[in-house]
């Protein structure tokens, strides 16, 4: 390797990503300067937006209870070193799971619904999410390509189940039967009036769970340490005795559960039924909270609150500066993905040196290594 | 279906087959280099706004062609400074890419137009308008032959010629020159390649650099040839179509586009069947099976039951030269 030391722990999981944030912030700061706007004007009005007032924050941690799942999904699979970007099919898909299940249990309690509707959909989620797999695990197709296609194939079979099957006579657009009574689960604001109007409701607690499930899981268990070895070096967990293609599909099974369980809080928890593109790209802001969380419960928490709040504070701005659509935080995202994930390389090496140089421990270090003579 | 419209269906198919023509031979060059792209896509759609804008300005079509061109290249020299220089995830700055193009064009189209993200149409002089090959309008009553001449061959505006002389060039150059060898070596062996005294980033750079060129023909096809300016989103999915008939093709280029004219099938098809039903039975024939078709024959494919796919040794590796 070369002469440079890898990254003291903190500055691994929390200033570089701060970095990476920081420059994706700088240059959508300059895309809304460039469209004759005011980049902190912006901020101020999002960052108003997401935190500013109650029914702010009730729609930040709504929108973040959706990206706390998706990310964990993808932090799951990319621990194994599988990369699931079907995400946002597996969610759209497991809709079938949480309606089905508001529908037919409406009329007893949520208290029912909410446990049964969180394994229905994951299960669906989790199938979904097996199918590729299996695909890479016994039959060599590579899980990125293959999830890329099962999103367009959910969303054929859900516009198909929408339009012809699922329809109630007399609606219009294509949607499924609305829940009226237990099938709504909870909503927070209903206990703190604190959240105004915001959709928060019972699913957060899932969510956290899904937190806590995921950390356990991964850095507690016997299976979360295989599944970590498969993903650092495959050919070292097959000589371990870790059948890695069992791995792939418990691996993808878990990742897809953890993305149906979306649709709970958008179906159950907002909608009430099932409409077309109910998960709304939510899916795809996993891969953006997993790479900025840097795949750990707890940055996916914090990541998953920061795009909760760019997505609420985006509508703020669409009413407060009509020159700047929503899409505004699909460029964000883009450029937090862009940063964070690919160009990585782009600070690393340079706060690499920096630390060499301004780190008294790192300099120690060094100097011995030089005394010494390098290893290669 | 009577044979006129079987003939006209088979003229959408080459107007739908034209933009994912162009796309999957885009994608054949970078991922032939060794270097995966998911954000053809992206590239399309960013080429697309940008044709449009010009050509609402200057009312010149091969400047917003330019345009598009210049655009995608923009996009395609991202990637490659994230996924080549900077040896980054080539899958996730793909992504990111397909996500900032849809981001940026919705955007600056509502800045600069303020029409909801769309644009203008362009005038008549802004398009690439269709051509009418001489005397179409007299062979079009011969039986049999007319209708091919008139309706199939005929009548397309200049970027479908173009696609389809895409892919003997493409041939031609892959399989023929220097640089095609080389780019094949690249993708398969880059250590070899690099032993040889040729350089690799230099290499994988200048097959991205074709690949955005073409992403943005394709995105200018959309936007100032098929359609009439730019609307948001109007790639809908194709680049990921291409993507799949790149895999389909096995990245070879004549294969290509025989996915891609299947694949153009498929939608010409799907858009003919709308709302008819089937003879017998009391049902529309559901469409969204049609157009999932494309994705579920590629994961067949690919899962080996029917053939076996298996892309170029080196992809989605970043090349590191031994330290």
């Amino acid at each position: 390797m070369s002469a440079s030391r890898p990254l003291p722990r903190w500055a691994d999981v929390a200033l570089l990503p701060f970095l990476n944030l920081v420059l994706a912030m700088i240059v959508s700061g300059i895309v809304i300067a460039a469209i004759g706007q005011n980049p902190f004007d912006a901020i101020r009005i999002m960052a108003y937006g997401a935190f500013g007032y109650g029914e702010g924050i009730g729609f930040t941690l709504h929108f973040a209870t959706d990206f706390i799942f998706t990310g964990l999904a993808v932090a799951v699979a990319a621990h194994a070193g599988l990369f699931n970007i079907g995400g946002e099919g597996q969610a759209y898909l497991a809709g079938l799971g949480a309606i089905a299940v508001g529908l037919l249990l409406d009329h007893t309690s949520w208290l029912l619904v909410l446990p049964l509707a969180i394994v229905a959909s994951a299960a669906i989620g989790g199938v979904w999410a097996l199918i590729p797999g299996y695909l890479q695990a016994k039959r060599g197709s590579h899980v990125v390509i293959t999830t890329i296609m099962f999103n367009f194939i959910a969303s054929a079979i859900m516009a198909y189940l929408l339009v012809y099957v699922l329809k109630p006579m007399g609606v219009q657009e294509p949607s499924t039967a609305n829940v009226v009574a237990a099938g709504k689960i909870p909503q927070l604001r209903q206990f703190f009036p604190f959240f105004g109007e915001a959709p928060l409701n019972m699913t957060i607690v899932f969510a956290i769970l899904a937190l806590i499930f995921v950390y356990v899981l991964l850095w507690r268990t016997k299976f979360g340490f295989a599944l970590r070895t498969m993903g650092h070096n495959p050919s070292a967990s097959l000589y371990a005795g870790i059948s890695n293609s069992k791995m792939t599909m418990i691996v993808m099974t878990i990742s897809g559960a953890l993305a149906g369980m979306v649709a709970v809080n958008e179906v159950l928890g907002v909608q009430a039924r099932v409409v077309i593109d109910i998960t709304a790209g939510y899916g795809f802001v996993g891969i953006a909270v997993a790479l900025m969380g840097r795949n750990h419960p707890i940055g996916i928490a914090l990541a998953a609150i920061l795009f909760g709040a760019l997505y609420q504070g985006g509508l703020e701005l669409q009413f407060e500066m009509p020159a700047i659509t929503r899409d505004m935080i699909v460029v964000i995202q883009a450029l937090v993905i862009m940063f964070t994930g690919a160009m990585e390389g782009l600070l690393r090496p340079g706060l690499e040196n920096a630390f060499m140089v301004f780190g008294p421990r790192q300099r120690v270090e060094a100097a011995a290594r030089e005394t010494v003579g390098t290893e290669g | 279906m009577d044979y006129e419209t079987i003939i006209s269906t088979f003229a959408a198919t080459l107007r739908l087959t034209t933009p994912l023509l162009l796309a999957c031979l885009a994608g054949l060059y970078s991922e032939r280099s060794g270097v995966f792209d998911i954000g053809l896509e992206g590239k399309m759609l960013a080429g697309a706004f940008g044709a449009a804008a010009v050509a609402v300005v200057t009312g010149n079509a091969w400047l917003g062609l330019l345009a598009a061109i210049g655009v995608s290249i923009l996009m395609a020299m991202l990637h490659a400074v994230a996924s080549i220089t900077l040896k980054g995830n080539q899958i996730i700055s793909g992504v990111a890419i397909n996500f900032l193009a849809q981001g940026l064009t919705a955007v600056l189209g509502l800045a600069w137009f303020h029409l909801g993200g769309r644009t203008p149409a362009p005038p008549d002089s802004g398009r690439f308008r269709p051509i009418v090959w001489p005397a179409a309008d007299q062979i079009h009553g011969i039986p049999i032959v007319g209708p091919i001449y008139a309706t199939l061959l005929s009548g397309h505006n200049i970027l479908v010629y173009v696609a389809f002389l895409a892919v003997p060039i493409t041939y031609w150059v892959l399989y023929r020159t220097r640089f095609g060898l080389r780019l094949r070596a690249v993708g398969e062996n880059p250590k070899a390649v690099d032993t040889a005294g040729i350089s690799v980033t230099l290499m994988r750079y200048r097959a991205l650099l074709i690949t955005g060129a073409l992403c943005g023909i394709a995105g200018a096809y959309f936007s100032i040839a098929q359609g009439n300016g730019f609307v948001n989103n109007m790639t809908a999915g194709d680049g990921y179509i291409a993507l799949a008939a790149l895999i389909f093709a096995k990245w070879r280029p004549v294969p290509a586009m025989f996915a891609t004219l299947l694949f153009g099938f498929l939608d010409a098809l799907q858009i003919r069947l709308q709302g008819v039903s089937v003879p017998g039975l009391n049902w529309p024939i559901p469409v969204q099976f049609i157009q999932a078709l494309p994705y579920v024959l590629t994961c067949v494919l690919l899962a080996g039951f029917i053939g076996k796919a298996i892309g170029p040794r080196a992809g989605g590796v970043p090349y590191t030269k031994e330290r």
